[in-house]
């Protein structure tokens, strides 16, 4: 081998040696560093001064904070955090880079507005957040469709909700249900059926599969509320009559109150408690149950949500 | 154009894709690629989006670098190297020089972006499966890049034309950042009083206007640029470009080259 070809193999050889050694010797210092050292810190906070410092790129620079706020999201929800301290200021400089980026202010309320582990708890911020976006995009209903749903699922503010689709409802090119929604909310807010309806809006009007399944999963939650309110009457009228509770479902068909027993949305029948409580069987499978769960359940992070929106 | 202009814009053309310089198309192209794959799978409803912003994004700054790095070597190189006296020596007019360098350097951004907005639009197919009428816009964006392109050019032509690489380079990219900032300067210009308000004026007219020249984020979501802003950027880069080069030629013309 001559000297020069030996000289290439030693250092072709050397190379590869320290590419690897210097990939294991980061994923040693990833473990000694604190995570959150490196993530909960705005260098620039002012989103102004971040608009300036962009020179005229503030598209790119909006796009990179909008999937950081996308990231820290995902990151702090999976981690089941009760604290989102970045999400807001991670909004606002996207939106303040980017005023027409209408999705950071679709789905950031729908990250800042729910109550922890499904969102960071902060209506209000939700709220202004989208307020900043219908005055930058006064023509998009989707916004004050956003809006509507923060006041009345989070903020279970109906007469400012039934405002807010109203609102929508004028907006040229509005989705006919804003309309029916802005009618409807007079008579039955607060409802399972109104909250039902915004759902089926936002299925509907969604292309995003994570939303979709998101949407399906409420839906199938409010679906199992309204069967056990229906169910939980009938074990009732079970008591009144024979002056026991019912040891199991059988019993309630047996005494002809059902024909038969009814399944949840996930095809498994409903099941009785020892104190007469109707039950799903597997409450893990049906995201955001709110009844038909033994007391004390702690949920575990929704999972699989996209798949339902396939 | 002079044919004598043609022959050195030609041999600028060659000598810039001598240097490699079109290589950075391969970093565009990986950029860009890798952008389209990745943020499908780490945002949120942005892909289109990012392939656009950063597309042109790209664009711009690839061009603005090259244009600044190439631009500011064209004369002191040639007086280095001596090879500014071979064609003196010849039937070459000064003025003739500095224009084919310009012509030279701009056609060489104008190919480049041409290559890389083939790239903009693979990639804007890929991540949306179609165009809309809306990406048409993107075609504007692009032509108000080169109108930028031609401005940057002409600054580091008239920087190179008296003064070393370094501080040439320093000075052109200054002027791009004070560029980006020149309508924040007229509001200045506008808030102040008698002296201050005329210096201030002065200098926000005589910088170079780039954040007229940029509509990428309107583009992006589809906005529609005016017709007439886009006669108005042409006529004003032209003259700027025009403006820029005159002084290179003059301060060339009276420069001492022995």
């Amino acid at each position: 081998m001559s000297s020069s070809r030996k000289v290439t193999v030693i250092v072709s050889l050397l190379l590869v040696a320290s590419v690897a050694a210097s990939v294991l010797s980061l994923r040693q210092i990833d473990q000694v560093r604190s995570t959150a050292t490196l993530e909960e810190v705005l260098f620039v906070s002012s989103p102004k001064m971040l608009k300036r410092m962009s020179l005229g790129y503030d598209g790119l620079l909006a796009d990179i904070y909008w999937t950081r706020a996308v990231q820290y999201f995902g990151g702090h929800h999976a981690a089941r955090a009760r604290h989102f301290d970045l999400l807001a200021p991670l909004l606002e400089i996207t939106t303040t880079l980017d005023p027409h980026l209408v999705v950071a202010y679709q789905f950031g309320a729908n990250f800042l507005a729910p109550k922890p582990p499904n969102g960071a708890g902060m209506p209000h911020a939700a709220e202004q957040l989208i307020q900043y976006g219908i005055r930058n995009n006064p023509d998009d209903w989707k916004l004050y469709y956003e809006l509507g749903f923060v006041y009345y699922m989070d903020m279970k503010d109906y007469s400012r909700a039934a405002d807010a689709f109203l609102r929508g409802s004028q907006v040229p090119n509005a989705h006919p249900f804003m309309k029916v929604i802005a009618a409807q909310m007079a008579q039955h807010a607060g409802d399972t059926e109104m909250a039902r309806a915004l759902w089926m809006t936002t299925y509907q009007t969604t292309q995003d599969k994570q939303i979709r399944g998101n949407a399906i999963a409420h839906l199938r939650a409010l679906q199992v509320t309204e069967e056990v309110d229906a169910l939980q009457e009938v074990v009732a009228q079970y008591g009144r009559r024979t002056g026991v509770l019912p040891r199991s479902m059988h019993d309630l068909v047996t005494a002809g109150l059902l024909r038969a027993i009814p399944s949840d949305p996930t095809g498994r029948p409903y099941i009785l408690g020892r104190d007469g409580r109707v039950l799903v069987q597997v409450p893990d499978d049906i995201p955001f149950l709110e009844k038909g769960v033994p007391p004390g359940y702690q949920p575990p992070q929704p999972k699989n949500l996209e798949k339902l929106g396939n | 154009m002079n044919s004598r202009i043609a022959c050195i814009a030609s041999n600028t053309f060659r000598e810039a894709v001598r240097d490699r310089v079109l290589y950075n198309l391969i970093a565009f192209a990986l950029l860009l690629s890798g952008a389209a794959i990745l943020v499908g799978q780490i945002s949120i409803d942005i892909e289109k989006l990012v392939v656009i912003n950063l597309g042109l994004t790209a664009v711009s700054l690839f061009g603005v670098v090259i244009a600044i790095f190439i631009g500011i070597g064209l004369v002191s190189k040639e007086i280095e190297k001596r090879t500014l006296y071979t064609v003196l020596s010849r039937p070459v007019r000064r003025w003739e020089f500095i224009v084919g360098k310009f012509f030279g350097l701009a056609g060489t951004l104008v190919v480049n972006a041409f290559f890389m907005a083939i790239g903009v639009f693979a990639a804007l197919l890929y991540v949306a499966h179609r165009f809309s009428k809306p990406d048409a816009w993107v075609l504007v964006a692009l032509y108000f890049i080169i109108l930028q392109f031609l401005m940057i050019c002409s600054l580091a032509l008239l920087f190179s034309s008296f003064s070393s690489p370094l501080l040439s380079a320093v000075f052109a990219f200054s002027l791009f950042v004070i560029g980006t900032f020149s309508e924040d300067l007229r509001n200045f210009a506008a808030m102040a009083t008698g002296f201050t308000r005329w210096l201030s004026t002065a200098a926000a007219y005589v910088v170079p206007n780039f954040s007229a020249l940029n509509v990428i984020s309107s583009v992006a979501h589809g906005q529609p640029v005016s017709a007439s802003l886009i006669f108005y950027n042409t006529i004003y880069a032209l003259l700027y470009s025009t403006m820029a080069l005159c002084g290179g030629i003059l301060i060339f013309q009276r420069r001492n080259l022995k």
